[in-house]
C-alpha cells in the first residue's frame, strides 16, 4: 500500500487530524439495546414482481447492515449458533453457500431473517423462539456481509479462526441472483 | 479364501450390495476378461432423476434389477428380460424433506438388501421399509429415529436369519449411535444395540469375551466419558455389516464420537470407534476391539469387513480384515477379536502404528488437535486414508483391491455447541493432497504377504466402490466420471469408459436373462468427496464441506451432477 506520510509529515499529521475528528463520529453501539423490544421484519416478499411501485424496505436493515457492532456480534453468533455447522464459513457444506450469489429465498436481511426464523422446507430448521430477535437481525445482517452485501466500512476485517476465506470487508461484492425474488429494492435492481 | 458358508458360489444374481456374507464383492462371472474386456460397451442406461450423490449398489435378482436412489430413496425395478430394461415398478416412500438438513455428507443411500421375495431399504427420515419384489408393494415401514435429534439412515441393511439390520446416521450431530435388528415378517423391532451408555444398552452381558484388557470393565459405555457426554456422544452404524453363519457371529463397525473436538469428551469414549461382534439373533455382544480410543480425527470405524479363512504366520486362521479410516489394514481373528496384524497401506503421519500386545493405537502426540491451536499436516484426513467406499476381494488373486485417498488436513478444534438437530462438530478443517500430489489410489493389497501386490495413483480422491471378478478384473469408478477396469494381476488399465457424472456408487455384476455377464454401476457425483458439486457449494472457502472442498476445488470444473444407471455388457456374437 503507498503511504502518503511518507516524506510529507505534514500531510501526514493532517491526515491524523481528520482521522481523530472522524472518531467523534464514531458509529453509535447499541451495547444496551433491549433485544425484548425488537421485533423482526412484516411480511417478507418472495418474488420481484410486484403491482405498481415497490415497497420500501424495512429501515431496520440499513442499521443493522451498516453497524460494525452488529456485524461483529452476527459473526459471532453465526457460529455460536451453529450456523456454521451447515454452511461452513460460507462456502456451504449441508447447507448452500452464503457467499456466492446464488439465493433461493431472497438475498434482502428481511428474507434472511425470515428464512432464519421460519426454516425452509429443504432442511433450513426454524430458529422461531429459539434466538432473541434482534440476534437474528445481528446474524442476517453478517450473512449478507460475507458476500459483500453490507457496509464495507461497517463489515469484519479479520476472523480469529484458522485462515479461511478473505475476511467480511475483503469479498467481493457479488450480485445476487434471487432464484425465489427478494425484498423489493428501491434502486430498481431487481 | 472367503469361508464357503458366507460366500456361497455365485448365481449370477447380486442380492446384497456386498455380494455375500463374507463381502468379498467378487463375481464368479468370467465371460468378460482380460482379453475381451476391450469390447466392453454400454447395453443400456437409466436416469434416477436424482442429482445427488448415488452410493448405492445395484442389485440384481431373476431377471429384474432394484435400484434405490439418494433422497427422495425411490426404489426402482428395471425388467431386465425387456429390450432396454423398462421400469417394472417403483415404489416411493417419500421422506420427510426436512430430513435433507440433518445428513452430514449429502443425502446418500447406500442401497438395499434382498432376501425371500423382499427388498428392504432405509429412507433418510429414518424408516426401514419392507417391499415385495414382485409387485413393489409396501409391506411394512417402521420409523426408527428422529431427525429432530439429528438422526438420518443412509446404510444398506444386512439381512441374517429373518433379521433385518440397520443402523443410524448423526455423527456429527450428537445423536446416540445404535444397531437395530428387525424382524424380517412383521417389521417389528427385536433388539437395538446402542453403542453409548450402559452394558444393558449396549447388549453386553455374560456372553462378551473381549481378547484385549482395555475392553474389559463394567459400563464402560458410561465411564469413560464425561458425566452424560454418552448421551450425545455419537457412535453411529451406518456402513458394513458381514456373518459368518460357523461361528454365528455378525460383524459391524461403530462411528466417530462426537464432537469431533477430543478436548470436549476426555476418555476413550467406549464403544465409539470399534468393530462388534454380536450373536445375530440376541444381538449380545461377542467381543468389541476399538480401533481408535478416545478419536481424534473423525475416524468412524464402519468400514467394510472382510471374512476371510488364510495362513497367517503359517497357521490358517478364522480372521476379518479391515481396511481402516487411519490408514492400517488390520487383521483380526473374528472368533476372538485378537489384532493379528495392522499395516499402514497409505500415508499416515498422525500414529505410528499398533500396539498387538494391547491393541493400542500409537498416536503421535505433535499431529494431536488442541484448542486454540491450528494443528497441520494432518494425514490422513477426517475421511481418512480411507472412507466407506467398499473393497473387493479376489479369490483367484489373493488380494484385496482397496479404493482409497492421499490427503492430509489441517485442524483446529473449536468448542462445539450442542443445539439439537443441529451440526455438532467443533472443528475447523482444510484437507489437501498428501505426499506426490495424487489425491486417490487404488491399491491391491496381499493381506497374506502383509504388502501392496500393486497400486494405481488417482489424481481425484477415490469414493467409488470396487468389484473384482473371475475374469481376473477390477472395476472402479472415478470422480471425475472415468468406469474403469483394470487387470487385476498387474494393475494395467484395459478399458475406460466416460459416464456423465463423477462416480461414486459400487459397481457390480450379473449374469442377465439372456446368460451374458453384465456390469452395472451408478454414476452421479456427491457424498462427502462430490458435496461440492451435488449441493453447488462456493470452494472459496476451504471449509466448506467440513474441509473437503480444499481437497478438491477443481472438482466443479471437472464434472456435473446428476444420477445415471450404466449397464455394460460384450456385443452378442
Amino acid at each position: 500500500m503507498s503511504s502518503p506520510c511518507r516524506g510529507n509529515n505534514g500531510i501526514c499529521l493532517l491526515l491524523a487530524c481528520l482521522l481523530v475528528l472522524a472518531g467523534c463520529e464514531r458509529e453509535e453501539r447499541q451495547t444496551r439495546a433491549e433485544p425484548v423490544n425488537e421485533t423482526g421484519p412484516a411480511a417478507v416478499s418472495m418474488t420481484g414482481l410486484y403491482p405498481g411501485e415497490p415497497s420500501p424496505p424495512d429501515p431496520r436493515g440499513q442499521e443493522y447492515e451498516g453497524n460494525a457492532f452488529h456485524l461483529a456480534q452476527g459473526k459471532q453468533l453465526y457460529t455460536w449458533f451453529n450456523c456454521a455447522g451447515c454452511h461452513a464459513h460460507g462456502g456451504g457444506d449441508i447447507g448452500p453457500a452464503l457467499i456466492d450469489d446464488q439465493w433461493i429465498y431472497g438475498s434482502g436481511i428481511e428474507n434472511i431473517y425470515a428464512t432464519i426464523v421460519q426454516g425452509r422446507p429443504n432442511g433450513m430448521p426454524s430458529f422461531r423462539n429459539k434466538i432473541p430477535e434482534q440476534q437474528v437481525w445481528q446474524i442476517a445482517a453478517y450473512v449478507r456481509s460475507m458476500s459483500g452485501q453490507a457496509s464495507k466500512a461497517a463489515s469484519p476485517s479479520r476472523s480469529d479462526e484458522m485462515q479461511n476465506k478473505p475476511a467480511e470487508q475483503s469479498m467481493p461484492q457479488e450480485e445476487p441472483k434471487d432464484s425465489s425474488g427478494s425484498v423489493p429494492n428501491l434502486d430498481g435492481r431487481q | 479364501m472367503p469361508p464357503a458358508a458366507a460366500a456361497p458360489a455365485d448365481d449370477g444374481n447380486w442380492v446384497m450390495p456386498a455380494k455375500n456374507y463374507a463381502s468379498t464383492r467378487y463375481s464368479e462371472l468370467d465371460q468378460i476378461d482380460t482379453r475381451t474386456v476391450g469390447d466392453l460397451r454400454v447395453e443400456f442406461t437409466f436416469s434416477t432423476g436424482v442429482e445427488r450423490g448415488h452410493e448405492a449398489a445395484p442389485l440384481v435378482v431373476d431377471g429384474t434389477m432394484y435400484i434405490v436412489t439418494p433422497y427422495p430413496n425411490r426404489l426402482y425395478a428395471l425388467d431386465l428380460t425387456q429390450p432396454g430394461a423398462p421400469v417394472k415398478w417403483k415404489y416411493e416412500p417419500k421422506p420427510a424433506a426436512a430430513a435433507q438438513g440433518v445428513a452430514c455428507c449429502d443425502f446418500v443411500n447406500r442401497g438395499a438388501a434382498f432376501s425371500d421375495g423382499r427388498l428392504f431399504f432405509n429412507t433418510l427420515d429414518n424408516f426401514t421399509v419392507a417391499v415385495d419384489a414382485a409387485t413393489g408393494a409396501e409391506l411394512w415401514k417402521t420409523r426408527l429415529g428422529d431427525i429432530n435429534k439429528g438422526e438420518t439412515m443412509t446404510m444398506a441393511p444386512l439381512v441374517v436369519k429373518g433379521k433385518v439390520l440397520v443402523g443410524n446416521s448423526g455423527g456429527e450431530f450428537g445423536v446416540r449411535g445404535w444397531l437395530t435388528a428387525l424382524d424380517a415378517g412383521t417389521g417389528k423391532i427385536a433388539w437395538r444395540a446402542f453403542a453409548t451408555g450402559p452394558d444393558s444398552d449396549v447388549l453386553i452381558g455374560p456372553e462378551y469375551q473381549p481378547f484385549y484388557a482395555k475392553e474389559k470393565g463394567k459400563d464402560l459405555g458410561v465411564t469413560t466419558w464425561p458425566p452424560n457426554q454418552w448421551e450425545i456422544g455419537g457412535g453411529t452404524s451406518w456402513g458394513w455389516i458381514s456373518y459368518d453363519p460357523e461361528l454365528d457371529l455378525i460383524y459391524y463397525g461403530t462411528a466417530n464420537p462426537g464432537p469431533w473436538n477430543p478436548e470436549q469428551r476426555p476418555g476413550d469414549n467406549k464403544w465409539t470407534g470399534g468393530i462388534f461382534a454380536r450373536n445375530p439373533d440376541t444381538g449380545q455382544a461377542r467381543w468389541f476391539y476399538q480401533v481408535v480410543p478416545h478419536d481424534l480425527f473423525d475416524h468412524d470405524g464402519i468400514n467394510e469387513l472382510i471374512l476371510l479363512d488364510m495362513p497367517v504366520d503359517g497357521h490358517p486362521r478364522k480372521v476379518v480384515v479391515r481396511p481402516e479410516r487411519n490408514g492400517y489394514v488390520y487383521v483380526i481373528d473374528r472368533g476372538t477379536g485378537e489384532v493379528l496384524s495392522a499395516d499402514l497401506f497409505a500415508y499416515v503421519n498422525s500414529s505410528s502404528g499398533v500396539d498387538l500386545k494391547t491393541g493400542d493405537l500409537k498416536y503421535v502426540e505433535a499431529k494431536q488437535p488442541h484448542m486454540g491451536q491450528v494443528v497441520r499436516e494432518i494425514c490422513p484426513t477426517a475421511p481418512g486414508a480411507k472412507d466407506w467406499n467398499p473393497s473387493a476381494f479376489s479369490p483367484r488373486t489373493g488380494l484385496i483391491y482397496i479404493p482409497h485417498m492421499n490427503v492430509c488436513m489441517d485442524w483446529e478444534s473449536i468448542e462445539a455447541n450442542y443445539i439439537a438437530g443441529t451440526p455438532y462438530v467443533g472443528a475447523n478443517v482444510r484437507m489437501y493432497a498428501g505426499p506426490g500430489g495424487n489425491r486417490g489410489e487404488l491399491s491391491a493389497w496381499d493381506p497374506v504377504k502383509r504388502a501392496k501386490a500393486w497400486s494405481i495413483k488417482e489424481d481425484l480422491p477415490l469414493w467409488s466402490g470396487t468389484l473384482a471378478t473371475a475374469g481376473d478384473l477390477v472395476f472402479y469408478g472415478t470422480m471425475d466420471g472415468w468406469f474403469k477396469a483394470v487387470d487385476a494381476r498387474s494393475g494395467v488399465e484395459l478399458w475406460r469408459f466416460k459416464t456423465g457424472s463423477g462416480i461414486i456408487g459400487q459397481p457390480v455384476s450379473y449374469r442377465g436373462p439372456d446368460g451374458r455377464q453384465y456390469i452395472a454401476v451408478l454414476s452421479g457425483i456427491g457424498g462427502w468427496a462430490g458435496a461440492i458439486v451435488a449441493g453447488d457449494l462456493d470452494p472459496r472457502d476451504p471449509t466448506a464441506v467440513k474441509g473437503f472442498a480444499a481437497a478438491v476445488p477443481d472438482l466443479k470444473e471437472r464434472t456435473t451432477k446428476g444420477g445415471m444407471l450404466y449397464v455394460f455388457a460384450l456385443p452378442r456374437k
